[in-house]
């Protein structure tokens, strides 16, 4: 599903003393089957562009649009039940959610109260098992006996099962070890892939925004601060540091030697090893040009 | 010879008679003013070596010994006066309704007279950084100025050792950035031995050396240099290479001689530079 | 979102009110319930009232926090008022509607009763609107402290409070939080039968309670690292300080019961 955001604005406890624009004027569209990282600072409106997704928030001002839904100022749409089923968010430390005496249960009940069929939700579960790297036999255990690992991959087959269009991950990673981030994230690449998803990962990983996003959108004090494919937004490095983010160790790495070497050798999304030829011949080349 | 201040001698360690290990055989000394890693994939047993060392747990075999005595219930509320910790989570260890209210907690713990706290806590608010924020509570502060409070109510008791058991790893980058900065800091003026516990390489440069913790055994116990150069075992045990070792490993795999496995860019681009000017 | 949160009703401030000693405002208005009891006549009400709204106005609290926290006792001064006048049967007759009479001494004692109520309520919501949360429990670990001599845990007590205290906001927001993703799950809090609506706790209550017990163990945790071994031996940072001020206050309020008691009727 296509999502596109038209001027929104939101602002908590608007007429307060406490009124504070989360987000400002926002403006951005994500065509459908995308993978867009959105990148900015703790309090930056990251978490509330998220929840404008599904409309746990609605915008003060300008309107969102997902697929066929419509979420404007003051308009309440009818639907917000089957656009929560559309949307599927996975917030951090999801594992917080499960409550069920077990998992089976809990993989169950979003997509029962969203209607779903006992039937068919079976179905889903001994697919969407193997999907998130757990084996069946932990299905009829308590979810609170589970590795904190497992707990996050049974959250995450919950919001799965629903089988949504969109898939949002508030920074999925969150609290793994480097061997869990990594497998998390290719796992929620696979099913990106193959369920053609529209993804939108919240990340403060400038690494893996470059590996996975087709889209990168930067927030800051609530505004869209930079927009565009990874490797355009990572080689700004001077904008980037304006608001304090750093680029991928790649890019400022490569920037470094530039510097050093007074020879432009641009970071154009190469692979380490293509990265150490392109170093090699550099510094092989002998003399300095200028 | 520097003191030994932490001793671990054929430590063993699960939680229940039918459970596993979690810790299996573990022998290592840390010397005083050292700086030392432990790093180690989530359920390595790194972090139950910090509860081992301040008497939270007790190990069913070997012996543990804090600048000379074993750790036992008689001496853990001795032990733990020099023993200072930060955990993970910043919500979960802030126990005043204040930042300076938290400050005090550890020195009303023992007694540390009303007029001393005052000046404690001063010095150990600047020292992290946090000196406007004495009557800010904790829900208005980040998780990385809520962790440098938590640094600061160690600092005021005056421990011999610090130990931060993956004191960073809730936090976001900026708050990562903070609580490394604020430590370095903090150890260079106070005389202060560190424990780093993490899962993170980019935090074990600094240190003196590193033990690498693997399936609750000690896997490596080496310098950080000597550490990176091990990428693809480290890799095999769950754990991540910093980018530069693994541009360095392509290099040298592209046919390029270093002299040295580098530890940061800087590192790196100056052998690199020196194999250009001499070509 | 998260500077909205005021813990119970606390409005900070600086003034003479703000400033005395909680154990000093708790004193006063514990007597002050009793001495409510001894007026009797309109000149010792009037001494009563005018002590309560001048505590108001060096308070400097505006009126509408106040205001709010009577409002849930509009009703029962109101009724208490109607009830009088229907029950009490003393005094002349000063009103007729059919058959039903209004006497004199109804009225008065409907009156004094809601004036007593308000008058409590006024100077009780003082006390909360002038003092957080944590000194007065400070006070009253310090006023509780003979207990000990009984083992009433009174430290426990007071350490329990304050860390209560500690964790509200952190609850509330992840309460936020979990309802969010349950809400995102498809949980409707907000529509459906009254059962639906019970069911619908369910998945928010478990999650809480498995996080503030994970929390629980965690801070016992960190408390037990920094040395935290009981009450035995701590000292404390929080001190209460009795002031001239406090002293002056008690003296007026001395006054204010001798007044009392020199106009009040036998």
């Amino acid at each position: 599903m296509d999502i596109t955001f038209n001027n929104v604005s939101y602002i908590y406890q608007e007429n307060s003393p406490f009124a504070h624009k989360a987000i400002e004027d926002l403006t951005f569209h994500i065509p459908s089957g995308s993978f867009v990282a959105v990148i900015g600072h703790t309090g930056s409106g990251k978490s509330t562009l998220i929840q404008h997704l599904n409309g746990l928030a609605m915008p003060t001002r300008g309107e969102v649009t997902i697929g066929d839904f419509h979420l404007k100022a003051k308009e309440k749409p009818k639907n917000m039940r089957e656009l929560r089923s559309k949307v599927g968010v996975v917030f951090q430390y999801p594992e917080h959610q499960l409550f069920e005496e077990t998992v089976a249960k809990d993989i169950a009940f979003g997509p029962e109260n969203f209607g779903v069929e006992k039937a068919v939700i079976e179905e889903r579960i001994s697919e969407i098992i193997p999907a998130v790297g757990l084996s069946k036999e932990i299905l009829e255990r308590s979810p609170f006996d589970l590795s904190g690992g497992q707990m996050r991959r049974v959250a995450i087959a919950g919001v799965m099962a629903v089988q949504p269009e969109v898939l949002v991950l508030d920074e999925p990673t969150a609290g793994l070890d480097p061997r869990g981030q990594k497998e998390m994230l290719e796992m929620f690449y696979e099913l990106h892939k193959k369920q053609g998803l529209t993804t939108v990962l919240v990340t403060h990983s400038m690494e893996d925004a470059l590996k996975y996003a087709d889209q990168v959108i930067i927030l800051n004090q609530g505004k869209k601060y930079m927009e565009g494919n990874p490797v355009h937004v990572f080689t700004q490095k001077d904008a980037l540091h304006k608001v304090q983010l750093d680029v991928p160790e790649s890019v400022a790495f490569l920037s470094k030697f530039e510097a050093r070497f007074k020879k432009s050798l641009p970071f154009r999304g190469q692979t380490v090893d293509e990265m150490a030829e392109d170093i090699l011949r550099v510094v092989q080349g002998g003399g300095i040009d200028e | 010879m520097r003191e030994k201040l932490i001793e671990f001698r054929n430590v063993s360690f699960r939680y229940r008679e039918e459970h596993p290990w979690v810790l299996k055989n573990c022998s290592f000394e840390i010397y005083e003013d050292e700086s030392i890693a432990i790093i180690g994939h989530n359920g390595s047993g790194k972090s139950t070596i910090a509860k081992l060392i301040n008497g939270l747990l007790f190990p069913q075999e070997g012996e543990i010994l804090i600048a000379g005595k074993p750790v036992t219930e008689e001496t853990i509320w001795d032990i733990r006066k020099d023993v200072g910790m930060v955990f993970q989570n910043p919500d979960n260890q802030f126990v005043g309704t204040t930042v300076q209210d938290d400050v005090a907690f550890g020195m009303e713990n023992r007694g540390i007279p009303r007029e001393d706290m005052i000046s404690r806590i001063e010095d150990s608010l600047t020292a992290v950084g946090m000196q406007e924020y004495h009557l800010t509570e904790p829900h208005r502060l980040s998780g990385g100025q809520k962790q440098r409070v938590a640094i600061a109510g160690v600092l005021a008791v005056s421990p011999k050792v610090l130990i931060l058991d993956e004191a960073t790893a809730m936090l976001d980058p900026k708050g990562r950035t903070e609580i490394m900065k604020t430590v370095t800091q903090v150890q260079a003026k106070n005389n202060l031995s560190l424990i780093t516990i993490t899962h993170d390489l980019h935090e074990v440069v600094q240190s003196n050396r590193v033990i690498v913790m693997n399936q609750g055994e000690i896997w490596d116990e080496a310098t950080p240099r000597e550490i990176f150069a091990k990428k693809r075992a480290l890799r095999e045990i769950g754990l991540d290479v910093p980018f530069v070792a693994i541009l360095a490993d392509e290099l040298q795999e592209q046919g390029l001689v270093l002299s040295k496995e580098p530890l940061n860019h800087e590192e790196l681009l100056e052998e690199l530079w020196t194999l250009h000017s001499t070509t | 979102m998260n500077n909205a949160l005021i813990i119970g009703q606390y409005v900070p401030g600086n003034s003479l009110v703000h400033k005395l000693d909680p154990r000093t405002k708790i004193t006063l208005i514990f007597f002050f319930v009793f001495i409510v009891f001894l007026a009797n006549n309109v000149l010792s009400y009037s001494i009563l009232t005018l002590f309560a709204l001048v505590s108001m106005v060096i308070s400097r609290v505006p009126i509408r926090f106040i205001m709010k926290g009577l409002t849930p006792i509009w009703f029962l001064i109101v009724f208490t008022f109607i009830l009088h006048i229907i029950v009490t049967k003393e005094g002349s007759v000063w009103l007729e509607i059919y058959s039903f009479q209004i006497y004199s001494g109804g009225v008065f004692q409907g009156i004094a009763i809601s004036l007593r109520f308000f008058l409590l309520i006024l100077v009780t919501s003082l006390l909360t609107l002038t003092t957080t949360p944590i000194e007065i429990t400070d006070a009253i670990e310090d006023m509780l402290h003979p207990l000990k001599k009984v083992k009433f845990p009174v430290h426990e007590l007071a350490l329990m409070m304050s860390i209560s205290l500690r964790f509200i906001p952190t609850l509330m927001q992840e309460t936020d939080k979990i309802s969010k993703a349950q809400a995102s799950r498809g949980v409707d809090f907000r529509t459906g039968s009254i059962k639906d609506r019970a069911k619908a706790v369910v998945p928010l209550l478990i999650p809480l309670f498995v996080s503030a017990f994970k929390r629980a163990e965690e801070l016992a945790m960190a408390m037990e690292a920094r040395g935290y071994n009981g009450g035995e031996g701590r000292t404390k940072l929080r001190e209460l300080k009795i002031n001239a001020r406090d002293i002056a206050v008690y003296l007026l309020f001395i006054a204010v019961i001798a007044g009392l008691l020199l106009t009040r009727g036998y």
